[in-house]
């Protein structure tokens, strides 16, 4: 084994720089195999593991239930029962008002709600006749099922089914044991439980209001999100007149598909340009960002010049006024009439002699635009950068640079060799964020160009779907920006947006995952530290 | 040996010629949409060419030239002037907008800062089971785009009544707070473990820990915290939008001002008005940020970059 690699260094040796490169990407590929065979060699060790954990959730409840005298029996059917009798009072009446509170839901929403699942209801309104003081009739409709409803409270019930299990085996457990405990006469009572609080549990006093935010403001949305993927609910299909329905992966075979339901090969081809552009805005957002930032770090830390304070407060300045602010402003600058002033003073000076439509050209796949986009979010960005730069930068120790200039290595080349690597190194994980919030980036694009320039269709030879004309989707929009004009337009079309969703996090996972496994800062942690 | 030192130096200066100004064309281009802001903020009406507004005199004002005028600052309290009845009529209400904000801004972040700074010290100084799988879960969250999440909060929030006012605002905010425990945990990594046990060895237990051992020494994360969470209502668009879309008495500023100038015929009118709104909003922001500006530069550094 060893031997293989000191071979493998010497072949990677011998190669040129770009041999190198191309090395390093042919083993990348190759060495995919190896790696799954590896993950797959695991997986038998990981499923016993499991299994071993799940062997003894069993036994805990069947020694419960053998060994268990009335009271932890009890607490089979009637939860926090052994807790009570055990001097834990606080703690088994919560269990037990939880358990009320469950068995309430599901009577009154929950199990209606389940019963409906499969259907998502049969029948959404009814109109029928009233007569009003005057004896006129008036038609008014009679809402019923509710098909949006149906599906947030099944989720709401599938999410209090787990946690009752979980709550559940907990209390079982936790009754067998104090009940073995009593043998030996001793008792942890409610003194304890609240002491606790503060200390022992203090993991959960910290977690619960965050961790339950975030349940039922992103886990459960997102879920719901997911699931809606799978639906038709769109604008014909509006709750609560209307009822949706499953359609299966419909919406997904919308996205992809060249030839089914009619779509022609548009939506396909608009799919793929503003997956392309979210792309290549992702990738020059952040590395101009990144590039420029530092340069201007690196400028501004050269020994000997003057007034650093003040070059740093200026650029950093941009950062406390509000961004939405700076982006109207600059996106009314470089409106596309001669009513907007860049273009008026240029047309003044006479350097042009129409209004150059600076954010909505469409000439070369909207060129323009796209370059404008990028060049005023450096504007936007780069001060953030420069301030962590600058910090970093003053980190490298001196002697690094000293040691290379007595070598005779010129500027360029100690950038190349010394801060460039340990800029990298350092900042990778704020790269990677940077990189997915740009993925995400709504405000850029939506506050400065709307997404436009329009698409322009071939109406003679293709079909135009009408997610596509009546969302209004333009070159320059990103998937998101596009999400957002097929939610917020007046023919919304949630199930499509679902999938671009979905898609989204899977281009976002997909970076992640390929940054994780293959960048230094994530792998060897302690080198430069 | 003389010539060599006369030729550095002359090398040293010409560098530093290329360095101020390649700096001064810089802090001119960042400095620009600023100085163009409060200029069109002091005009007494909008005019596409002209960037810097003549002297009130008698003969600038006679010659119809574009003038200095605070009129667009009373225009967004009091209302826009109606020439042919001179009274003043508010179409648009940023008193209400500003207050609206305000009370977001300063109720959530409070609740915010304390909400994060526990999440993230339960994430970095507390063992328990359900660490690593929270951290890893809040990151793949993290990962969906936020958007589509929030059709569905606005009909959580229509089912418990909530929609459309600004405690609904509060509350999103508030409940997104652990997905921002990164920066916080980041710096709590680097205060010594050997403090808590020293506490630890003492009687103190971990509530104790956190809140007089802790907190001391970490005034740069909380006040980066505050400053963080303070900010973002007054920038945050697209949520504030999305729930307040009806209702302009729940509007925020940052909804507000993009409806000033929408459409073309607003923009000429509004654009002005605009520009002494943003300046408006900037400027408490701004000040604050200036203020605790120390503290912010720590935070990021101390909490964003480490691996």
């Amino acid at each position: 084994m060893a031997q293989e690699t000191m071979q493998n260094n010497l072949e990677y040796l011998s190669l040129n720089k770009l041999g190198r490169i191309g090395y390093k990407i042919s083993h990348f590929f190759t060495g995919i195999p190896k790696k799954a065979n590896k993950k797959i060699h695991d997986v038998p060790i990981k499923v016993r593991k499991k299994g071993l954990a799940f062997n003894n959730i069993f036994r805990t409840l069947i020694r419960a239930f053998a060994r268990g005298d009335f009271k932890t029996r009890l607490s089979f059917i009637l939860m926090g029962f052994g807790l009570v009798t055990r001097h834990q009072v606080i703690r088994g009446a919560l269990y037990f008002l939880y358990e009320a509170f469950f068995i309430l839901f599901m009577v009154l929403i929950g199990g209606n709600a389940l019963s409906m699942l499969p259907t998502l209801g049969s029948l959404s309104s009814v109109w029928f006749t009233v007569y009003d003081k005057d004896g006129l009739d008036i038609q008014q409709p009679a809402y019923f099922d509710n098909s949006f409803t149906i599906l947030l409270y099944s989720i709401l019930a599938f999410v209090f089914i787990g946690i009752l299990i979980f709550l559940w085996y907990n209390q079982i457990r936790d009754s067998i044991n104090l009940q073995e405990r009593s043998y030996i006469g001793k008792y942890a009572s409610d003194k304890q439980t609240l002491k606790n609080v503060l200390d022992k549990s203090y993991d959960k006093t910290l977690l619960f209001i965050p961790i339950g935010g975030l349940t039922i403001f992103t886990i459960i949305p997102i879920v719901m999100m997911i699931v809606i993927a799978f639906t038709n609910y769109d604008y014909f299909h509006i709750s609560p007149s209307k009822l949706f329905d499953w359609v299966g992966f419909y919406n997904l075979g919308q996205v992809f598909s060249s030839t089914g339901a009619g779509q022609g090969t548009a939506f396909l081809r608009v799919f793929i340009q503003v997956l392309l552009w979210t792309i290549i805005w992702a990738f020059f957002a952040t590395f101009s960002n990144y590039f420029l930032g530092m340069i201007i770090a690196m400028i501004i830390n050269i020994k000997g010049i003057k007034l650093k304070k003040l070059w740093r407060t200026v650029l950093i300045s941009t950062i406390a006024v509000p961004q939405f602010i700076s982006l109207m402003l600059i996106s009314f600058m470089f409106g596309n009439s001669s009513f907007a002033p860049i273009n008026a003073i240029l047309m003044n000076l006479g350097w042009t002699e129409s209004p150059i439509a600076w954010l909505s050209d469409s000439a070369f796949n909207a060129l323009l635009p796209k370059v404008v986009i990028i060049l005023v979010n450096t504007w936007v960005g780069v001060p953030y950068t420069m301030l962590i730069c600058t910090g970093l930068l003053m980190n490298i120790p001196e002697d690094l640079y000293e040691s290379a200039r007595i070598d005779g290595a010129s500027p360029a080349k100690m950038y190349m060799k010394i801060t460039l690597p340990y800029m990298l190194f350092v900042t990778g994980p704020y790269l990677l964020s940077q990189f997915i919030g740009n993925i995400n980036n709504f405000n850029v694009i939506y506050l400065l160009s709307s997404g436009g320039p329009a698409f322009i269709y071939d109406t003679a030879h293709e079909t135009v779907p009408a997610a596509l004309t009546t969302s209004g989707v333009g070159q320059t929009d990103l998937l998101i920006t596009w999400i957002y004009k097929l939610t917020t337009n007046q023919y919304y079309d949630y199930g499509l947006a679902s999938v671009l969703g979905i898609l989204v996090f899977v281009l976002v996972a997909f970076f992640s995952l390929l940054f994780y496994n293959n960048s230094n800062s994530v792998n060897n942690e302690e080198e430069f530290q | 040996m003389r010539r060599n030192s006369s030729n550095e130096s002359r090398r040293i200066i010409t560098r530093n010629v290329l360095v101020y100004t390649l700096l001064v064309i810089v802090s001119i281009i960042w400095l620009v949409p600023f100085f163009y802001l409060v200029m069109q903020s002091l005009t007494s009406a909008y005019n596409p060419s002209v960037i810097i507004p003549a002297l009130p005199t008698e003969d600038n004002i006679n010659a119809g030239k574009v003038v200095f005028s605070f009129d667009n600052y009373i225009t967004l309290f009091a209302g826009m002037m109606n020439k042919t009845s001179g009274e003043r009529e508010l179409v648009y209400d940023f008193k209400v907008w500003y207050l609206n904000t305000l009370i977001i801004a300063a109720i959530s972040s409070i609740i915010e800062t304390v909400l994060v700074l526990g999440t993230s010290y339960a994430f970095s100084r507390l063992r328990f089971k359900a660490r690593k799988p929270l951290m890893k879960l809040i990151l793949v969250l993290g990962m969906f785009p936020g958007f589509l999440s929030m059709i569905i909060i606005y009909f959580i929030l229509k089912l418990i009544g909530m929609e459309g006012n600004i405690f609904s605002l509060i509350f999103i905010y508030v409940a997104g707070s652990a997905m921002q425990y990164y920066i916080a945990k980041g710096f709590f990594d680097t205060i010594p473990k050997s403090l808590d046990e020293a506490a630890m060895i003492d009687g103190a237990n971990k509530n104790t820990i956190f809140f007089k051992v802790i907190m001391p020494l970490s005034k740069p994360i909380v006040v980066y915290t505050f400053l963080i969470t303070f900010t973002a209502p007054w920038g945050d668009f697209m949520m504030a939008s999305f729930l307040a879309a009806g209702d302009s008495t729940a509007w925020t500023v940052a909804v507000g001002l993009r409806t000033m100038i929408t459409t073309l015929t607003d923009q000429q009118k509004y654009f002005p008005v605009f520009c002494a709104g943003g300046v408006v909003t900037s400027i408490p922001i701004m000040i604050l940020f200036f203020w605790l500006q120390k503290y912010y530069v720590e935070g990021i550094t101390g909490g964003a970059v480490k691996g």
